[in-house]
């Protein structure tokens, strides 16, 4: 390999193959047939909330669930690596980890007590 | 397998600025949650005074330390305090002060100027309830701080991912800030969607920059990169490649031309304290990574990326020169006028020389003071709905409302003048002392063809700073605008906001040198 452009261009055609083939055949061989559901809005399966024709106020409670969500994810991100390492990390690892687990339990204690986890 | 895990010695003590900031901001989220309403205001304010004001103190104190050992590297290369990182740690906390004045003032009216509930939609009966209930959303004084954190780490990064956490950590609570205005709140809610979206654009840019560097050098840490450079041959396409897209992550955040369509939208629809906060502190943030970058990397590197430094410079200060005089917006007027002063910004950091570090930081303190003072006065001058006993509403930012202000309000459009005459460079004034050090460096660094563009380019922007001047001082109100606009009474906050920045830009404009001198010793970097 001459140039270490190259490889990146390759990717860079892999990747617009992709994007750009994915959607273009499901375009031209995908069936199209549509009924209402599919027409809907998907909110994980359940009847959509209904709401006003052309904007106005919408339920955020989805919204909620997903930040919620992304707190414990990134936790849980952290949580794997530390656990394989853990004997290796000794105390500096449990240290940063508590300071860490802490830190990100601060914002879902401000949902709480905001009322992000009340449904209705 | 790898090497054997070797816990890292952390000097807590040259962090303590950074993690006061943002120490501040978690108890501010602590306080929203737990702190009955209404005392979520004074505390989140004395909160976030303290913290910026045992900032500045945590710098003094780490002061001597920094100017006998040339500063230190902490988290294992991490974070590099040397003398530019403190003396931007400590401008940050400064103007971060200022602008929490400004953030907090109530005016007369009791009303600040962040919308009583952000998630409200625009118009809705809601909105008005909670303005009724005097709802107030003072989540904006943490975010602030983490902004500020974010700002006060960005300058001292010694590696890109480091950097980049940092560039983060800035960007995320402005682009929600921006779009809490009061008043005008779709124009404010464009300007957030606007700047997030192309925000996220350049953080791309900045990470894939950084991707290619660490695949050139086998390294994130800026030292590392900046050794292979000269050991390493062969790659010379990672590496520029690399470092133009890390550059222009950076350029887009002072809003360099061709990367600044987003200043004038951003600048226009942000709640005005929250303006004057972003266009001081996130340049001061930003030149002081750029110039971390480009004195420690670039060096080698500078027959193959200067010219494309000087050309963005080139054209950033005449851009914004140019495109300022055709504005109507006073918002839109400062934010061009922003552009424009990046570009005489990035003059002093193309000069390559040591004195090009030292005058980019005075003109940026110089710069910030006059910005935050600015803005501060345009969050004053209000519109009166017609009719009799007419309600003060929003801001009345265009500029024929401003005409004949100088008549009715001397004192406020006196300041307004020599904030105005500092951007212009008039003497006497902190901006002549900057643009004066920044024009110097260059000529040293024998760029005096640049110092010519950048001279003429100053000289045409002083057309419509005057002009300003002129509208306020010896233009009687065009019919009704006189009636239509009033100046409303603070409530002692931003006044003091607007007294240090007044103070400020005319110390440093009459005794530039002891800061200069200040400078001068302390602007190098340590690899």
């Amino acid at each position: 390999m001459s140039n270490p452009y190259v490889p990146i261009l390759v990717l860079m055609g892999v990747a617009a193959v992709l994007a750009l083939g994915g959607v273009g055949a499901s375009a031209i061989i995908g069936p199209k047939r549509y009924n209402r559901a599919k027409l809907e809005g998907y909110e994980c399966g359940i009847d959509p909330t209904p709401h006003a024709v052309g904007g106005g106020r919408f339920p955020i409670k989805y919204y909620l669930v997903a930040m919620t969500f992304i707190i414990f994810d990134i936790e849980v991100v952290f949580m794997y690596p530390w656990a394989v390492a853990f004997g290796e990390l000794a105390l500096f690892g449990v240290v940063a980890m508590m300071t860490f687990l802490v830190l990100i339990t601060v914002p879902f204690v401000y949902e709480w007590r905001r009322g992000g986890f009340e449904w209705d | 397998m790898t090497a054997a895990f070797v816990a890292p010695e952390i000097a807590w003590a040259q962090l303590t600025p950074v993690l006061l900031v943002l120490g501040a901001g978690v108890i501010g989220v602590l306080v929203e949650a737990f702190a009955p309403q209404r005392v979520r205001r004074p505390v989140q304010l004395a909160l976030s005074l303290a913290a910026t004001a045992a900032a500045i103190v945590a710098v003094a104190a780490l002061w001597s330390g920094v100017r006998e050992t040339g500063g230190t590297v902490v988290l294992d290369g991490s974070i590099i305090l040397d003398g530019p990182a403190l003396v931007l740690q400590g401008m940050l906390a400064l103007l971060g002060l200022v602008a929490f004045l400004v953030i907090a003032d109530r005016t007369e009216s009791g009303e600040d100027a962040f919308a009583p509930s952000a998630s409200a939609v625009p118009g809705s009966d809601y909105e008005e309830v909670a303005r009724r209930k005097g709802l107030e959303q003072t989540e904006v004084y943490p975010l602030v701080l983490f902004a500020l954190g974010g700002m006060m780490i960005f300058p001292a990064a010694g590696d890109l991912l480091t950097l980049f956490v940092a560039l983060e950590v800035l960007s995320l609570p402005l682009y929600l800030l921006s779009g809490m205005a009061r008043r005008r709140r779709l124009l404010s809610q464009e300007a957030s969607m606007k700047y997030f979206l192309l925000g996220a654009f350049a953080s791309a840019f900045f990470l894939f920059g950084a991707a290619l560097l660490y695949g050139f050098a086998g390294s994130v840490r800026l030292a590392d990169i900046a050794v292979a450079t000269t050991t390493v041959v062969g790659m010379d396409g990672l590496l520029l490649a690399g470092l133009v897209l890390v550059l222009v992550g950076l350029l887009f955040k002072v809003g360099a031309v061709p990367f600044h369509s987003w200043t004038p939208d951003v600048y226009q629809g942000a709640p005005t304290p929250i303006t004057g906060f972003m266009a001081a502190c996130t340049k001061l943030a930003a030149f002081g990574a750029m110039l971390r970058i480009v004195y420690v990397v670039l060096p080698p590197l500078e027959w193959d990326l200067m010219p494309l430094l000087l050309g963005v410079t080139v054209i950033t200060m005449v851009v914004g020169t140019v495109v300022a005089i055709v504005q109507t917006d006073i918002k839109r007027m400062l934010a061009y006028s922003s552009i424009a002063h990046a570009g005489f910004i990035l003059v002093g950091v193309v000069a390559l020389t040591q004195s090009g570090i030292s005058s980019v930081l005075f003109y940026l303190l110089a710069y910030g003071l006059a910005t935050i003072g600015a803005f501060a006065i345009v969050s004053l001058v209000r519109e009166v709905n017609a009719g009799p006993g007419g309600a003060v509403v929003a801001e009345a930012t265009h500029l024929s409302q401003w005409s004949g202000l100088g008549q009715r309000h001397p004192v406020l459009a006196g300041a307004f003048t020599l904030f105005l005459l500092s951007f212009a460079g008039i003497p006497l004034t902190a901006g002549f002392a900057g643009k004066f050090a920044v024009f110097a460096a260059a000529i040293d660094g024998g760029l005096a063809w640049l110092v010519v563009v950048g001279v003429v380019a100053s000289a045409a922007a002083v057309f419509f700073y005057v002009r300003l001047i002129v509208l306020m001082f010896f233009t009687d109100p065009i019919g009704t605008a006189g009636e239509s606009t009033t100046v409303v009474r603070s409530e002692g906050l931003t006044t003091v906001a607007i007294g240090l920045g007044v103070l400020g830009t005319i110390a440093l404009g009459v005794f530039p040198s002891p800061l200069l001198d200040v400078l001068a010793d302390a602007a190098v970097f340590i690899p």
